[in-house]
């Protein structure tokens, strides 16, 4: 079967009911994506295919076919959410960060500016044991100011000339 | 690694009608979709079957639609694609609601309205809002489409109308009358399942449903009876107490889901007064 990882296409020649998990941990060594619960209720399994947040745990391989699949490491590491993580201290043990990141990365990209409730409800499905969340929600909000400060649209850089 | 492998086999059907060939010409066949049910199951060591469907590629049962007076959502319409249908947030925002609290993003990203069905679950968060819009559901089979009124649908804990060889296509929903009002209580909002899940409409007929007690979704003919004959909500809920029979699960208790459910039909009254 074929699809592409990372912006690369690769061929995978696996059972089609493997979980897309533990095709992208064991086939292609990308340990990034980590399994939490296994059961699709934590989140730490979280990747994008064609851009949308799944679990991959509960994701037979066989439905990647000829879809866009992107995991922690097709991030540049440089990315404003892995920066704003760090920042703002949203990982402790880490295991739910890239599921978190994944999850978050449309909320940081989309030039809408999320509400806290917004951040709240897309992470919803991504549990976290250590941080009690609000600096996961801070690194969010965070990434997106970070994102999008150089594409300050007109309007708001004539308000902020009246501020000034 | 528990991933399901060897001895396991998946299909994966291109057309309905070949989809329909693999459920008769193999008997014990599983549909698969969202896989936001089999998959747990798997993983906890069930074996809902050895032999896979998956239908994903039936892009035409993705579409929602209308057809005369009826909203059509196709069986393998996702939540997220319930919440952004311009038709779904238009007729039957009580489905929206109940798509939003199912599971996280990742789940109604996955999850679909015909897996809801077929799971047959009592605790289906999208089945009392299908119970008291009074839908239909499609079934496709040998011999061509079926419909069922929803309320007909299950004979049982887990058990449908459906036949092996028949895959539920689409739930048709006729024009709701009135007010909508959806609640669902679990252990939290995200992730959980319910512990009761409530769906009401308010209008020249009153219909009530509720989910996880019974062995089925229920609709409450005898407390839509005191409602709708003028009677008050205290009598209405005597004789919820009549109609409900929940039980201790691992999810809950009976008392707490009796108490529960008074309170969810009790607030909805008022609400929607």
């Amino acid at each position: 079967m074929k699809f592409t990882l990372n912006g690369t296409p690769r061929e995978l020649d696996a059972h089609p009911l493997k979980r897309l998990l533990d095709v992208l941990r064991e086939d292609f060594s990308l340990t990034g994506t980590k399994e939490g619960c296994g059961e699709g209720e934590c989140g730490a399994c979280t990747v994008l295919v064609d851009g949308q947040p799944v679990v991959s745990c509960l994701m037979p391989c066989a439905q990647a076919e000829g879809c866009e699949v992107t995991t922690i490491e097709g991030l540049s590491g440089d990315h404003p959410l892995q920066r704003a993580m760090m920042r703002e201290v949203g990982a402790q043990c880490g295991i739910c960060t890239p599921g978190v990141i994944l999850a978050a990365h449309a909320l940081v990209e989309s030039t809408r500016k999320p509400t806290l409730e917004r951040v709240r409800e897309a992470l919803a499905g991504n549990l976290c044991r250590c941080t009690g969340y609000e600096a996961i929600h801070r690194a969010v909000l965070s990434a997106h100011a970070e994102r999008h400060a150089n594409a300050t649209s007109p309007a708001t850089a004539v308000a902020h000339e009246k501020e000034a | 690694m528990r991933t399901p492998t060897a001895p396991f086999a998946l299909r994966r059907a291109r057309t309905l009608d070949a989809a329909l060939k693999i459920l008769r010409e193999e008997p014990g066949t599983v549909p698969i979709a969202g896989c936001t049910d089999v998959y747990v199951a798997l993983e906890f060591g069930g074996t809902p079957g050895t032999s896979y469907l998956d239908l994903t590629r039936l892009s035409a049962l993705k579409r929602i639609t209308t057809s005369g007076d009826k909203l059509v959502i196709g069986a393998l319409a996702t939540y997220t694609e319930v919440q952004k249908s311009r038709f779904v947030r238009a007729r039957l925002p009580m489905l929206v609601e109940a798509a939003r609290l199912v599971g996280g993003a990742q789940i109604q990203n996955m999850g679909t309205v015909g897996g809801n069905l077929a799971n047959a679950s009592p605790a289906g968060d999208t089945l009392p809002v299908f119970a008291v819009a009074d839908a239909d559901v499609v079934l496709a089979g040998e011999g061509g489409e079926r419909r069922v009124p929803f309320n007909a649908f299950y004979t049982g804990y887990r058990k449908s109308v459906r036949r092996p060889d028949e895959l539920i296509v689409a739930v048709e929903v006729p024009p709701v009358t009135g007010k909508q009002w959806f609640r669902k209580v679990g252990t939290r909002a995200a992730q959980a399942i319910s512990k009761v899940v409530f769906a009401g409409v308010r209008g020249p007929v009153t219909k009530l449903a509720l989910g996880s007690v019974a062995p089925t979704v229920v609709r409450l003919p005898d407390t839509e009876m005191v409602l709708n004959g003028g009677g008050s909500i205290d009598d209405a809920l005597r004789a919820l107490a009549d109609e409900i029979r929940p039980i201790d699960d691992l999810r809950s208790t009976a008392a707490y889901r009796r108490s529960v459910a008074a309170n969810l039909v009790r607030q909805f009254w008022s609400e929607t007064a």
